[in-house]
């Protein structure tokens, strides 16, 4: 007899239900005039076109579908990707709220009178474009063109590049490097000769053993990272999380390492310590690739795990364990660089002890710890060479910040400030796409620097705070809606992918090639555009590498074969871009510089009584500020709130939900109030806030004063020694639950 | 067949993906959702535990929704997919006042409204809008009726549990804790 | 500690915090079910007894009020529904499993049946209103006149109905029983809000809805020996009534986690001295004092017991809906 299945089980019990009712549907028919469902559309017939996800810089290839309506109706990654491998995270698939936001910039905007004046007005494109070039003339020729800065993120970026190196201004800066990875970039160059660049070739995949230093993958939807931590997981790797915050991260993970804050350079030591004194490190990598271990050695004896105890309160067992546990795993483990390294000042110090623990454990340039990205070179359209500007970021930036090897955004807004003492002035700015107020700390400066500008030009897609300091406004088209060069990013196969207009640019946007062509055009610089739109540029460049725009219009994402080898063989020779050809334990580079060739653990300051120190992070469905008011992302989370540890939560009879206000060490008080969550997961000495919230642009409607803003409060910068990056994590706040601001207002 | 998913508390990082990816794929308007993301936390500092999960329609087994619709507007079809019709539909509510998760809610045009394990993706040999774009790969779509699809064998595999099984109603999502 | 919150999705207001979909129109269509349900079951029974004589408001005059309650009710219902313009699809099918579609069915057979009863005694019920109201005569004697008198359709159903008026007396019974007991059947089918997940919800408002019937009847009776009559029929009711909550309420306690959550709301939650206070208190206890008080010969209006007997069970019905769907199983 056939055994009774759950399918039969059904059927009958459908059957039962459909005997029950009268015949059920009696009626098939309803009248047509009655309202109709609106139907999925069907993936096979729509109209899709290749894009790149301009939401984050991780920028993953997907496609854009459209309805029978013509309006982009979802976005999917493309599956020969490596940055998505078909799958976006919640921002990508949201992306198509950024295109339909009804408060995008729709025309270009001109301040009405003088300069200070609180009203713009709307202007046709060749007025506001004519201007542009006019004021870039006059402060061009006033006080030359190397005065003018661009402070500038995302794609767009390229197109300004060009105009700017055209016009002779090498003054380029992204707050992306300073705020946040370029400590990180520093630390490795100065170790392996190569910076991470993105995206972070960790081959987690493979790994048996990841370490996260204050990294919150899962809430940071750094894409690539996400999909292969969790690859990692269902393979059975150790995850090993040092935060304060019971991060998402921390919760997947076998050790989850409490830390203090501020003393995580005190348990890199240590573990250095057990890896070298318990002979856990590899010793035949060690001894073939680096260089300065005896140094290393004799550095790091005195700090042992119980030492690091007294500093970090973690446990000096748990420390040896969890070094044993990396060791056991090497050479396929990763410690994680992580991103957002700009912390306590000394970050290059910090992301260089990672990367020397990386080669103690051998795990740089093999499998499942550190692969060799490849890219192509696609050479760019032929122009003639770009003129020689007088000075550049280097001379008011390298004098002092020896280790920085790109523009950093708050050495150029030093430089703007009207009592600088840097040796060069900047007197105009360029901004594309970046929210300065919000990404850069001590917004007090900012603002000053702002107002001792002649110019400032902003390019952006929405009317984000910095819009309201521009003097003119340049919509641009959202990246659905436009052309731009090609990503070749660096990954394991070397990869292009395409970006193309899904739709007409909305409104009286444009796409930022065509801003930065139209002003180089005006500003006489024909030369440098012999081309009459991207198309041509691209269709050229894709023709070098054996393919064609159109054929990269149906597949997006065009795969090609790597040259060299992913991984070191076993005992290969290799040769490192340092000083001594080899992996630097001891940095000759750093020793030349005058700083410290090895990292020294230096005490920070912890909050006094009453304090708590900010600490500041992501939510996985933001871009911080960038996509606030998007509404499939603002859908899921409107608002952040203040994590406090229950333990605080009584002391200060905070309830789960009341409004608080924050005042931090310099009595900057927080503009809006924000709620409190209570809860376990996060150290009785800190407080958390997720970044992005708390916007003050009141056309951004969706957004506008929901959640409270870290960026406000950080006003106490410690600058990175090497870099000149700005750490940003020694912020501490009282928790206050009246309102300060009438207090003033009454007084 | 009978269609079920596995939603692995192990990997999930409650990005929200699946949310957005309903949304897009399933015209569900702004303010609405069919599926969601719950986070529990238990412990004391710093011996914690956190399970996130991403919840949706269970398409149960013995669906109290699909009983109590006055009209059949709410109905199973093929695998154990609880739909609900659109034209058949009066906008009582019993159906919602039934469904032990809050998985249903009424549509800004008075329909009832709410996941459809994506019928018409499957029905295609695709997986489900939520399962194809997660970026943990935490969820599993798939036939329990068939022992070597994917759902049945982490659910032989796994240890899981479901939402409110003292419903009584035979829901379909399991969690993989 | 321990913590429970949607990362996202479900805060968002059209969603939750909860899904509170059904406002004052449910209770309101289930008190006045109630109502018609109890008004009809006198009407019929004493009819079918042949006490027709005896209890002449009971069975002639106030089963008028039973249709104006079930189509204020419907009106109420049709208001609830959010996809209006399909609401003809109720009667493309029946479904048994569901209360609502045998619900409709019932309504649907009772609301014609209900209008065409008191049509058979209009002169009576005209000799009930002369004097005593002109707008209710005047309007009654308009309907006898143009839609009775010039209608043949109409006069041939009376016709047919007076025939067979016995028959439909025990359809009629037998639907007001339904269409009572539908009332609370109708909460207590919904497997997720444990606190009408109980099947004495049925029987209780069945009771509760007759008692509401007797109020009005009592109400509206002239003679003495009805008046008390009904009065001791609902002290009877109060008294089955108590039985039966003291009984709800044993079954929550002995129930699951979710339905002992349910009762807390009543025995020291949200809705403990609303239920208590102005159901059990004000609209059964008081105006069953003043109907024993008045049998033992105390002078009470009449009015008085009966409005607080309606009043209680308006608020109960409130009280159940609105407290039902609060409680849950998740989050």
């Amino acid at each position: 007899m056939k055994k009774k299945t759950r399918r039969d089980f059904i059927k009958i019990s459908a059957i039962g239900v459909g005997g029950l009712a009268l015949a059920n549907p009696v009626l098939d028919w309803v009248p047509s005039f009655l309202p109709k469902e609106k139907t999925p559309i069907d993936e096979s017939k729509a109209e899709r076109t290749p894009t790149i996800c301009e939401v984050c810089f991780w920028n993953c290839a997907a496609f854009a579908y459209k309805g029978a309506d013509g309006k982009v109706q979802k976005i999917i990654g493309n599956d020969s990707d490596l940055h998505s491998t078909g799958r976006l995270c919640p921002r990508g698939t949201g992306g198509v709220g950024m295109l339909y936001d009804k408060d995008r910039l729709k025309k270009p905007l001109m301040r009405v009178g003088a300069p200070g004046s609180q009203t713009f007005k709307e202007v046709s494109w060749d007025e506001a474009l004519d201007y542009v070039a006019k004021k870039t003339k006059e402060v061009g020729e006033k006080y030359g063109y190397e005065s003018i800065a661009l402070l500038d993120h995302g794609t767009t970026a390229h197109h300004f590049e060009h105009l700017f190196k055209s016009f002779g201004s090498d003054n380029t800066a992204e707050p992306a490097i300073a705020q946040c990875l370029g400590a990180r970039e520093a630390g490795f160059i100065n170790t392996y000769g190569a910076g991470i660049g993105s995206p972070e070739p960790t081959d987690l995949r493979n790994s048996k053993c990841l370490v996260l230093i204050g990294s919150h993958i899962g809430e940071n939807m750094h894409n690539g990272i996400v999909q292969d931590m969790s690859i990692g997981i269902d393979r059975g790797m150790t995850v090993i999380t040092v935060d304060p915050r019971f991060s998402t991260a921390a919760s997947k993970s076998k050790y989850w390492l409490p830390i203090k804050p501020a003393t995580d350079l005190a348990l890199l030591l240590a573990w250095m310590h057990v890896l070298i004194y318990e002979d856990l490190y590899d010793k035949k990598y060690v001894e073939q690739y680096t260089y300065g271990f005896d140094d290393l050695k004799n550095h790091v004896k005195k700090y042992t795990p119980e030492w690091a105890f007294t500093k970090t309160d973690i446990a000096p067992d748990l420390i040896r364990k969890t070094a044993r546990e990396m060791a056991n795993a090497s050479p396929a483990v990763a410690i994680h660089p992580g991103r957002h390294t700009a912390w306590y000042g000394d970050d290059t110090q910090r992301t260089r002890a990672i990367a020397i623990l990386n080669a103690l454990l051998g795990s740089w340039g093999k499998k499942g710890g550190y692969y060799f990205p490849e890219k192509i070179h696609v050479p760019h359209y032929p122009t003639p060479h770009y003129p020689e500007p007088k000075w550049t970021w280097k001379d008011i930036t390298k004098d002092k910040y020896k280790g920085a090897f790109t523009g950093v955004t708050n050495i150029l807004i030093d430089a703007s400030l009207p009592d600088t003492k840097l040796k060069h002035k900047i007197k105009a700015w360029y901004i594309t796409a970046t929210n300065l107020i919000q990404s850069i700390p001590d917004q007090e400066k900012t603002k000053k620097a702002i107002q001792n500008m002649e110019f400032i030009v902003v390019v952006d897609t929405m009317p984000s705070e910095i819009t309201g300091y521009a003097d003119v406004v340049l919509p641009e088209c959202t990246y659905l809606e436009r052309y731009d060069y090609l990503r070749t990013t660096r990954h394991k196969e070397p990869q292009i992918a395409l970006r193309m207009p899904a739709v007409k640019p909305m409104y009286e946007s444009k796409p930022g090639w065509w801003i930065a062509r139209e002003i180089g055009l005006r500003l006489g610089l024909e030369k440098y555009y012999p081309w009459k739109d991207l198309e041509e540029v691209l269709d050229w460049q894709l023709k070098q590498v054996g393919t064609s725009l159109e054929e990269m219009k149906k597949i997006g994402v065009k795969t090609f074969d790597r040259e060299e080898a992913l991984f070191l063989e076993d005992g290969e020779e290799y040769f490192f871009n340092t000083n001594t050809g080899k992996i630097e334990l001891y940095s000759t580079d750093l020793d030349a510089m005058g700083y410290d060739p090895m990292p020294v653990f230096k005490e920070h300051p912890q909050p006094e009584d009453g304090f708590y120190r900010l600490i500041y992070g992501r939510v996985p469905m933001h871009t911080f500020g960038r996509t606030i008011n998007n509404r499939f992302l603002n859908d899921l989370r409107s608002e952040n709130h203040l994590w406090v540890n229950p333990k605080v939560a009584k002391l200060l009879y905070l309830e789960p939900g009341q409004e608080v206000w924050l005042r931090n060490q310099d009595g900057v008080v927080s503009s809006y109030p924000v709620k409190v969550r209570i809860t376990e997961r996060i150290r009785f000495d800190s407080v958390y806030l997720p970044h992005g919230f708390g916007n003050k642009a009141k056309q951004m409607k969706t957004a506008y004063g929901k959640g409270a803003a870290d960026w406000e409060l950080i006003t106490k910068v410690l600058i990175d020694d090497v870099t000149g990056g700005t750490g940003m994590r020694s912020n501490f706040v009282e928790i206050l639950t009246d309102n300060p601001n009438n207090e003033e207002v009454k007084a | 067949m009978r269609y079920a998913m596995a939603m692995d508390t192990k990997k999930c990082v409650g990005c929200s993906d699946c949310v957005v990816a309903c949304q897009t794929e399933n015209n569900v308007p702004h303010g609405y959702c069919r599926d969601w993301i719950v986070e529990n936390v238990d412990g004391t500092y710093p011996e914690l535990h956190l399970e996130i999960r991403s919840e949706r329609c269970n398409h149960c087994g013995d669906a109290p929704c699909v009983r109590t619709c006055p009209t059949g507007a709410s109905h199973i079809i093929e695998g154990g997919i609880v739909k609900v019709t659109h034209d058949e539909c009066i906008g009582c509510g019993a159906c919602i006042q039934a469904c032990p998760y809050e998985a249903r809610y009424f549509h800004p045009e008075g329909y009832v409204d709410k996941c459809t394990f994506c019928d018409h993706r499957v029905a295609k040999g695709q997986d489900t809008a939520c399962v194809s774009v997660c970026p943990t790969r935490c969820l599993t779509f798939g036939d329990l009726d068939d022992p070597n699809s994917p759902v049945s064998k982490l659910l032989k595999s796994r240890k899981w549990k479901v939402n409110a099984p003292e419903a009584g109603t035979k829901p379909q999502v399991y969690f993989l804790i | 500690m321990k913590e429970e919150l949607f990362v996202s999705g479900r805060n968002i207001p059209n969603i939750d915090p909860v899904l509170h979909i059904w406002h004052w129109q449910i209770p309101l269509y289930l008190f006045l079910g109630g109502l018609a349900a109890g008004l009809i079951f006198f009407a019929t029974y004493f009819f079918i007894t042949g006490k027709t004589d005896k209890y002449n408001v009971a069975v002639k005059i106030s089963p008028i009020i039973a249709p104006i309650a079930i189509i204020i009710g419907l009106l109420a219902l049709l208001l609830d529904l959010k996809h209006t313009q399909f609401f003809w699809q109720l009667y493309t099918t029946i479904r048994f499993e569901s209360p609502m579609s045998w619900g409709a069915w019932t309504l649907g057979i009772v609301t014609p049946l209900s209008i065409i009863w008191p049509l058979l005694y209009l002169d009576d019920i005209i000799d009930y209103f002369d004097g005593k109201c002109k707008i209710i005569t005047k309007f009654l004697k308009w309907v006898d006149k143009i839609i009775i008198g010039k209608c043949h359709i109409i006069k041939w159903i009376i016709k047919i109905a007076r025939k067979y008026q016995k028959i439909m007396a025990w359809i009629l019974l037998l639907l007001s029983i339904i269409l009572g007991v539908y009332t609370g059947i109708l909460l207590s089918a919904f497997n997720a809000r444990p606190l009408w997940n109980t099947s004495i919800l049925g029987p209780l408002f069945l009771v509760s809805g007759v008692s509401t019937g007797v109020a009005v009847i009592m109400w509206m009776a002239r003679d003495h020996f009805e008046k008390i009559s009904f009065s001791k029929i609902d002290l009877m009711l109060v008294a089955i009534e108590l039985f039966f909550i003291i009984h709800m309420f044993m079954g929550y306690l002995a129930s699951s986690e979710v339905q002992q959550e349910a009762a807390a709301l009543f025995l020291g939650g949200e809705f403990t001295a609303v239920f208590w206070g102005f159901f059990v208190g004000i609209g059964l206890v008081l105006p069953a004092l003043l109907e024993l008080m008045e049998l033992f010969g105390y002078k009470i209006p009449i009015a008085v017991p009966a409005f607080l007997i309606l009043l209680g069970g308006l608020v109960f019905r409130f009280i159940m809906v609105e407290a039902g769907q609060l409680t849950r199983y998740l989050y």
